[in-house]
C-alpha cells in the first residue's frame, strides 16, 4: 500500500481535472447549442437579443461549478502552494468526491441546453413569457447544484481524515 | 400589498362630445373598455371600418418610412437617451399633430419613393457592370458588331466555344482560298474571332464556322466596343450620381425623424380610439361606454369627465362571475417585483397579492447568492446613480428594474459584510502581495468557504422559513375566503407535521452531529414534537381527500397527500443552491485574485494585477448576478408559489396612450 502512495496526488489531480474538464465540456456543448438557436431568433428579431442571451448562458454554469470544484480540490491537495503529500487512499477519496460534479455536470449541461433551446423557441414566439421560459432550464440545473453540493461536502473533510 | 378593487363603470354621454371624452379617457388611461355585444332598438354599434382602414394604411406607411430611415440612415440611441425615456409633450402640442399629419404622410411617401429609387438605381448599376464584363474580351476590336462586310466581302464576328489558335482555325477553313482570320481574344472558355471572307464564300464559311460552334455575340451594339464601354461608364457615373443624390435626400429627410415618430404614435392612438369606438353602443345622439376602473381612480375620472361634459357616470360593484381584470398596488419597496409576479401570473379570483412577502425573500435570497460587499456596492451605486440622475424621466419598466437591483445590491452588500467577502479575499491577497503583511477583514458572522456545512444548514433553515411563510399565506388566503376547514386541514396539519418532524429530528444524534448543532431538549419536548408530527400526519391522511365521498378513495387520496412530505423534503434541499451559488461567487473571486497575485511581479506587476482583477471581477459579477437572478426567481416561482399561489388573473389593459416616443403632460 505504501508503494502506491506516490499515486495519491495523481488520482486527486485527475479528479480535479475531470471535474473542470467534463463539466466544462458539457457547458461548452450546451452554450454552443443554445447559441445557435439564439442566433437564429436574433436574425428574425434583434430586439430579443438580451432575452435569448440569458437563456443561452443558463447551461454555462456547470462549467463554472466544475472550475469551482477543481479549484477547491487543487487547493486542498496542495497543488496550489503547500505540501502535496497525499496517501493513496486520500487521493482516491478526492477522485471520488470530484466525480458527481464531473459526470452530472456534463450531462445536466447538455440536457439543460436542450431545455434552453426549447425555451428560446418559446421566447421567440411569446416574448412576454420570458419569466416562465427561464424556469424550464433552471429546473435542470437543480441537479448540477445538488452534485456540486455533494462534491463540496465530500471534498472539505478529506484533508482532516487520518488515512 | 393589495389587489386593487375594481369597479364597473358606465358612461352615457352625447355623441358630439365623443371625440373629447375618448381623448381624455385615453390620456388618463384608467378605464378598460369592454366590448358590449347586446344590441337593441335604441342602441346599436356603429361601423367605422372605413376610417380604421385609412388610419391603418397611414400608420403602415409611416412605419415603413421609419423602417427605411432606420435601415438607410441608422441613428444610434445612446444609453443616456434610453434612460431619458420618452419625450414629454403637452396636450396642446398633441392637437397640433393633427395639423402636421399630412406633412408627415408626405414625408413618409417621399422616403418610400426614394427607397425604391435607390434600390432600382443599384440594380441598374449592377446591370451596366455586367455589360462591361461582357464587353471586356472585345475591347481590342475596333469595328462595331453590326459590321456585315464590304461590297465584296462578308464579315463574321462572333464567339467560339473553348480555346482556339489561329493555326487550328486555318485548318478548319483550309478549303477557302482567300479568307482573313483574326482572333480578338481567347480564353479557356471562349475565343472571340473576326473572319473576313469573299461574298461568294459566305455560305461555305458560315457552315464551316457553325460546324465548330460559332455564334454571334449576344450584345447588339452599333459602336466599336471600346467606345461603347465609355458610354456605359458614363451611364454608371450618372446612376451613381443619382444614387448619391437620393441618399443625400434621404439623409435630409431623416431630420424629420421625430415628426415621423410622433405621427406614428399619433396614428397609433387614433387607431386605438377607433378600436374603442367599435366597442361602444350608440343611439342617435348619445353613446354608451362600459368598462372597468380601479376604485381609487373613479374620483379623478368623475372630475375630469363629469364636470366638463354632459354625462351620466355610474359605478357598480362587479358581479361575482365577471372576468375582472387585476391591478396591483404596492409600496415602493415591493413594486419593482410586480413585473416578476406578473411574468408568473397575476392573482386569480380570491387570491391575495403576494408581492410584498415575495419581495422581502427575493432581496434576501438574491443577496445570499451573490454575497459580496463590493459587488453589492457596485450595484447600489450604479442603480442609485441612474435613479437619482434620471428619476423623473425613466420609463416605468427601467425604473423598476433599477430599483429592484438597488435593493438586491443592498442585500448583497449586507451578506458580503456578514460573510467577510470584499471582492472575495482581495484584501488578504493584495496586502500580502504588495505589502508583505497579511491584512484580514473578519467576517461579521462566518466564512461560508471555510465552513460550508454551517452555510448549508443556514440555507435550509432559511428555506424552511420561506416555505412556512408560503404555508401561512395559504392559511391567510383560506381565512379571507372563509374556508376555515382549509385552514385546519391544508395548513395547520401540515404545520404540525413539518414542525413536529423537524423538532423530532433535532433529537436524533446522527442528524444533529451532521449539521453541527447540539440542542439538548428535555425528553418530554421531543416526545411532544413526535406526537405533534403524528397528529399532523393522521389529520392529513383523513382530511386531504375530503372532496371524495367514497371513504376508500378518500383514504387513498389522503395517503397520496401525505406522500407530499417528500415534496417538502426536496423543496428544502433545493435551497442548498444558496450555498452553491454563494460559494461559486466566493471561489471564483479567489481564483481571479490568485491569478492576479501570481502575475503581480516586477515593476509593472501592479498594473497587471489591477487589469486582471478588473476584468475578472466584471466577468464574475455578470455571470453570478445572472445566476442569482435566475435562481432567486426559481425559488419564488417553484418552491414559494407552489405552496399557496396559482394565479390566473387577467391583467388590466386600460384604454390609454400606447405610445413609443412621447408621453403626455396635461397642459393647464
Amino acid at each position: 500500500m505504501e508503494k502506491l502512495d506516490g499515486l495519491g496526488i495523481v488520482l486527486a489531480l485527475l479528479g480535479a481535472v475531470l471535474a473542470a474538464l467534463l463539466a466544462g465540456m458539457g457547458s461548452a456543448k450546451g452554450v454552443g447549442l443554445a447559441g445557435q438557436a439564439a442566433a437564429g431568433v436574433t436574425t428574425e428579431d434583434p430586439s430579443k437579443f438580451s432575452k435569448v442571451l440569458i437563456l443561452q448562458l443558463l447551461p454555462g454554469t456547470q462549467g463554472i461549478y466544475g472550475l469551482l470544484i477543481a479549484f477547491i480540490a487543487l487547493t486542498q491537495i496542495g497543488v496550489l502552494g503547500g505540501s502535496s503529500d497525499i496517501s493513496f487512499a486520500k487521493g482516491l477519496l478526492y477522485f471520488a468526491a470530484c466525480m458527481p460534479m464531473a459526470i452530472v455536470g456534463y450531462f445536466s449541461a447538455v440536457k439543460q441546453a436542450e431545455a434552453s433551446v426549447a425555451s428560446i423557441a418559446l421566447v421567440s414566439k411569446k416574448p412576454d413569457q420570458f419569466g416562465k421560459a427561464m424556469i424550464f432550464p433552471a429546473m435542470v440545473e437543480t441537479y448540477a447544484i445538488l452534485a456540486l453540493l455533494i462534491s463540496i461536502l465530500a471534498i472539505t473533510p478529506i484533508a482532516g481524515l487520518n488515512i | 400589498m393589495a389587489v386593487l378593487q375594481m369597479q364597473r363603470i358606465n358612461i352615457c354621454a352625447l355623441r358630439k362630445d365623443r371625440k373629447q371624452i375618448l381623448e381624455s379617457l385615453q390620456r388618463m388611461g384608467v378605464v378598460e373598455v369592454s366590448d358590449q355585444t347586446s344590441q337593441d332598438a335604441v342602441f346599436h354599434k356603429v361601423d367605422v371600418e372605413t376610417q380604421q382602414d385609412i388610419l391603418e394604411k397611414q400608420l403602415s406607411r409611416v412605419n415603413e418610412a421609419q423602417r427605411i430611415l432606420n435601415e438607410r440612415v441608422p441613428k444610434k440611441k445612446s444609453l443616456t437617451e434610453t434612460l431619458n425615456g420618452r419625450t414629454i409633450i403637452e396636450t396642446n402640442d398633441y392637437t397640433k399633430l393633427y395639423e402636421t399629419n399630412d406633412e408627415a404622410l408626405h414625408v413618409a411617401k417621399k422616403i418610400i419613393t426614394l427607397d425604391k429609387t435607390i434600390a432600382e438605381t443599384k440594380i441598374e448599376i449592377l446591370k451596366l457592370q455586367a455589360v462591361i464584363e461582357m464587353i471586356k474580351p472585345w475591347e481590342g476590336f475596333d469595328l462595331s458588331f453590326d459590321f456585315k462586310g464590304t461590297k465584296t466581302t462578308v464579315a463574321f464576328i462572333g464567339t467560339l466555344p473553348s480555346e482556339w489558335t489561329l493555326d487550328a482555325l486555318r485548318e478548319v477553313l483550309v478549303d477557302i482560298d482567300s479568307v482573313d482570320i483574326s482572333i480578338v481574344s481567347a480564353s479557356k472558355i471562349q475565343t472571340n474571332i473576326f473572319v473576313l471572307a469573299l461574298k461568294q464564300d459566305e455560305q461555305r464559311v458560315g457552315e464551316l464556322l457553325r460546324g465548330i460552334g460559332f455564334s454571334y455575340p449576344s450584345l447588339q451594339i452599333s459602336k466599336p466596343p471600346a467606345k461603347y464601354k465609355e458610354e456605359i461608364f458614363a451611364k454608371i457615373d450618372k446612376q451613381n450620381q443619382m444614387l448619391e443624390e437620393s441618399v443625400q435626400q434621404l439623409e435630409d429627410l431623416s431630420k424629420q425623424r421625430q415628426l415621423l415618430q410622433w405621427t406614428q404614435d399619433y396614428l397609433k392612438m387614433r387607431c386605438d380610439k377607433y378600436e374603442v369606438i367599435t366597442k361602444l353602443q350608440h343611439s342617435k345622439s348619445s353613446f354608451l361606454l362600459s368598462g372597468f376602473i380601479p376604485e381609487q381612480k373613479s374620483a379623478v375620472l368623475e372630475k375630469e369627465i363629469g364636470e366638463k361634459f354632459d354625462v351620466v357616470i355610474d359605478f357598480q360593484k362587479p358581479d361575482e362571475n365577471e372576468d375582472v381584470p387585476v391591478v396591483l398596488k404596492n409600496n415602493a419597496f415591493a413594486t419593482p417585483l410586480e413585473g416578476t409576479l406578473q411574468s408568473f401570473s397575476l392573482p386569480g379570483k380570491g387570491e391575495m397579492d403576494p408581492t410584498m412577502p415575495m419581495a422581502i425573500f427575493y432581496y434576501v435570497l438574491f443577496g445570499l447568492m451573490l454575497s459580496d460587499a463590493v459587488y453589492g456596492l457596485i450595484m447600489v451605486l450604479a442603480c442609485g446613480g441612474v435613479l437619482l440622475k434620471f428619476n423623473k424621466k425613466l420609463e416605468e419598466g427601467t425604473k423598476n428594474a433599477a430599483k429592484m437591483f438597488f435593493y438586491c445590491g443592498v442585500s448583497t452588500t449586507f451578506w458580503g459584510v456578514m460573510f467577510g467577502s470584499y471582492l472575495g479575499d482581495i484584501v488578504n491577497v493584495a496586502s500580502e502581495t504588495f505589502f508583505g503583511k497579511l491584512v484580514y477583514i473578519k467576517p461579521l458572522w462566518f466564512e461560508p468557504v471555510k465552513d460550508p456545512m454551517r452555510m448549508l444548514v443556514f440555507s435550509m433553515v432559511l428555506g424552511l422559513i420561506h416555505l412556512f411563510t408560503g404555508l401561512a399565506l395559504k392559511a391567510y388566503q383560506c381565512i379571507k375566503n372563509k374556508d376555515f376547514a382549509g385552514v385546519i386541514y391544508d395548513c395547520l396539519f401540515w404545520f404540525m407535521l413539518l414542525i413536529g418532524s423537524v423538532g423530532a429530528l433535532m433529537n436524533v444524534p446522527t442528524f444533529t452531529k451532521t449539521i453541527g448543532v447540539s440542542i439538548q431538549m428535555p425528553n418530554i419536548v421531543s416526545k411532544g414534537f413526535a406526537v405533534m408530527a403524528v397528529i399532523g400526519a393522521i389529520g392529513i391522511l383523513l382530511t386531504n381527500g375530503r372532496e371524495s365521498k367514497n371513504p376508500f378513495k378518500r383514504f387513498l387520496k389522503g395517503l397520496y397527500a401525505l406522500y407530499g412530505i417528500t415534496g417538502y423534503l426536496s423543496d428544502v434541499l433545493s435551497y442548498s443552491r444558496l450555498l452553491a451559488l454563494g460559494l461559486a461567487t466566493g471561489v471564483i473571486c479567489t481564483v481571479i485574485n490568485k491569478m492576479a497575485a501570481m502575475t503581480a511581479k516586477g515593476p509593472i506587476g501592479v498594473v497587471i494585477f489591477i487589469i486582471i482583477v478588473f476584468f475578472g471581477h466584471v466577468l464574475n459579477i455578470a455571470i453570478n448576478a445572472l445566476g442569482a437572478y435566475v435562481h432567486t426567481t426559481r425559488l419564488q416561482y417553484v418552491e414559494f408559489f407552489g405552496k399557496f399561489y396559482e394565479g390566473g388573473g387577467r391583467p388590466f389593459e386600460p384604454f390609454r396612450a400606447n405610445t413609443k416616443y412621447f408621453k403626455f403632460k396635461e397642459s393647464k
